[in-house]
């Protein structure tokens, strides 16, 4: 973070916002947005598959183009801006990171569910030995205490992460969970701290300032708030919010509004907009990556993607398990078959 | 004649292995042997009237003629530098680590290819899990590529699995391709905290060539799961295999469909309770394995 600006912004539009696409970027695209960023003056640009590196796959959906050739496209369009990845052990592995930090990547982002950051050790330490800026990231934070959460952040940072994100993956946080989180972290941690906020709940950008209040040195955004689930923190509302707020960003309102608009806009599938399936993620804490696989199969299956989204919630399914989403179609698909074939049944034996 | 065999390890999977030993009627368990006298895995052995060591392999080459197998439940690390020691003294070694010294194995797929290897390796509870599944579908039609997702209950997870997922991943990938047939593979590791803890659940992707056989990828994979059952009751379908149009587009190339098995592993209960089918399963693939041994060692004229 540089001492003129109120905390360093990571855009993630060609990570996290990579999900409302199904992975489908073209290099065209994200050097046209990443022209867009850097001319903003966005610090820090993360590029990756949505469930970052290694994501690539069945059970997340395949990327039209490798990510790595979007990595040293993106490197090659950046005049200042630095390049992060995003990496979840278990999909990624180090060798990723080997191979996108010789392309140009700077910053490593190890992410992991809440309670599992002992599994972010090898790639934080691998990070740090290649020389990169490090990020510990806790999704699904909003599932355990901030007591809890703390001590999964002190693993990470003895682990060598630079900052800790509290990631509200589920978009699930409250004002109150996340200032509770990020302050405890904050004021307890000796590295840095960010938030990862998503919009299900409406709250983005409210819990994205409110983090700032209690200490918060890092924050996410997207253009736009392309995103996972009813979408991520939107860049250009947060910067403008901050500029009015009196809170250096780094970052030029209006061209960050107009790279939102003119090169966001006119690709992106359908509106970013919180409809029931959205808010149903944040009312019941379901990790926003399943809603577009949750609807495809809920289609396949001739199933409800609201019954899916519950099932999985009250499974307590992590972020990952995307696999799940077939098996509970699956499941609930045979339960409906077997409640019709009874009804039928009933029916019949009650005619004369 | 029985096989003379020794458990290495006497931690959880060392403890849980000897239990199964005991039941096995072609193996007998000479002595558990570990490196730390105040062991409780020791102690267990001892309760179950088992000669226990805590001069680790020390005791194996000092017994090396009454021994002619050993089950390494260590760590990779300390496996490497077992191996030259158990095979310069004769001791085939069957390794539960991931320190894949020797040929993998996958009981149902594999399991005599490798019988005069001095060390085998059984990879990884991902890889037990899912090898056979691809395996069965290999036999029917071409695998481009496969995928697998183990998920397993944290609780489950010991601190040698999570300081090395890196490892787990890359082991358990190159064996679908190397053991169950795939062009390429890919395997993800999902650990899940929910309390009550989950059963362990894999989830197999293969994409399918045109023209695949419906009927006869079905049967084969049903086939399969009935085999891996003769040593791993737990292990089961949760729903029927199904298939899914794409296009999809693998690295194994662009594919029009997909097949998806959703299977489950519930653990015998022997010593780690039903929620860890992943350690179940090794235990049991290696306990399989080594009546392989056994039962080559018995049908060879004396």
């Amino acid at each position: 973070m540089s001492a003129a600006t109120a905390f360093r912004l990571t855009d993630s539009t060609l990570r996290d916002g990579s999900h409302a696409l199904s992975h489908q970027y073209t290099t065209e695209q994200v050097i046209a947005i990443v022209k867009g960023l850097d001319a903003a003056g966005v610090p820090v640009i993360e590029v990756s598959h949505g469930d970052g590196l290694g994501g690539s796959s069945f059970n997340y959906g395949f990327s039209a183009v490798d990510e790595r050739e979007l990595i040293s496209a993106a490197a090659a369009s950046v005049t200042h801006a630095r390049l992060a990845v995003l990496l979840l052990p278990g999909i990624g592995v180090a060798d990723d990171l080997r191979d996108v930090h010789e392309r140009g990547v700077s910053i490593a982002r190890i992410a992991t569910h809440c309670t599992e950051a002992d599994i972010s050790e090898q790639h934080l330490r691998l990070a740090k030995q290649l020389g990169m800026e490090t990020v510990g990231f806790l999704m699904m934070s909003h599932m355990i205490s901030p007591e809890q959460l703390l001590e999964q952040a002190r693993l990470m940072e003895s682990y060598g992460a630079d900052c800790v994100y509290v990631v509200d993956s589920a978009g699930a946080m409250t004002t109150d969970d996340a200032k509770q989180r990020v302050g405890l972290l904050a004021e307890t941690l000796s590295c840095q701290v960010g938030l990862h906020a998503h919009n299900n709940l409406s709250l983005a950008v409210a819990n994205s300032l409110a983090a700032l209040d209690v200490g918060a040195a890092q924050l996410d955004g997207c253009s736009a708030g392309l995103g996972a689930g009813a979408g991520n923190c939107p860049t250009e509302i947060l910067v403008a919010t901050c500029a009015k707020s009196g809170l250096e960003t780094g970052v030029d309102p209006l061209r960050i509004m107009d790279v939102a608009e003119d090169v966001v806009r006119p690709i992106m599938p359908r509106a970013q907009v919180i409809d029931r399936a959205g808010l149903l993620l944040g009312y019941a804490g379901v990790y926003g990556s399943f809603l577009l696989h949750a609807e495809r199969a809920a289609q396949r299956y001739g199933v409800d993607t609201k019954e899916i989204l519950l099932e999985l919630g009250r499974r307590k399914v992590v972020g990952g398990q995307e696999d799940m989403i077939i098996d509970v179609a699956l499941d609930l698909a045979r339960r409906h078959a077997a409640e019709q074939a009874a009804q039928a049944s009933a029916a019949a034996g009650a005619a004369p | 004649m029985s096989l003379s065999c020794v458990v290495i390890g006497s931690g959880n999977i060392g403890t849980d292995l000897t239990i199964k030993l005991l039941r096995s009627p072609t193996l007998s368990v000479r002595a558990v042997v570990g490196i730390d006298p105040a062991s409780d895995g020791l102690a267990r052995a001892r309760e179950l009237g088992l000669e226990a060591s805590a001069e680790g392999i020390d005791w194996v080459l000092a017994h090396a003629d009454e021994v002619d197998l050993a089950f390494d439940a260590t760590s990779a690390g300390v496996h490497r530098r077992h191996a030259p020691l158990l095979a310069e003294a004769g001791i085939t070694a069957v390794d539960l680590t991931p320190a894949k010294l020797g040929p993998p194995v996958v009981p149902p797929v594999n399991l005599h290819a490798h019988l005069d290897a001095p060390n085998v390796n059984l990879i990884t509870c991902g890889g037990q899990a899912t090898t056979p599944i691809v395996a069965a579908v290999s036999r029917v039609c071409d695998v481009p590529y496969a995928e697998i997702v183990s998920t397993v209950s944290s609780r489950s997870a010991g601190p040698g699995t999570r300081a090395n997922i890196d490892e787990f991943t890359r082991t358990t990938s190159a064996c679908l391709v190397e053991v169950g047939g795939a062009r390429f593979g890919k395997a993800i590791m999902i650990l899940n905290p929910a309390d009550p803890p989950i059963l362990m659940r894999n989830t197999v992707f293969c994409a399918l060539p045109d023209g695949f056989d419906e009927d006869a990828l079905r049967g084969s994979v049903e086939a399969m799961v009935e085999e891996v059952q003769h040593y791993v009751p737990g292990y089961r379908l949760k729903n029927p295999p199904v298939f899914e149009e794409g296009p999809y587009g693998t690295p194994g190339g662009v594919v029009a469909a997909r097949l998806v098995v959703l299977l489950e592993v519930e653990g015998a209960g022997d010593y780690f309770p039903p929620y860890a089918g992943n350690l179940d399963i090794m235990t049991a693939s290696a306990v399989r394995v080594a009546e392989a041994f056994a039962e080559q060692r018995a049908g060879v004229p004396a």
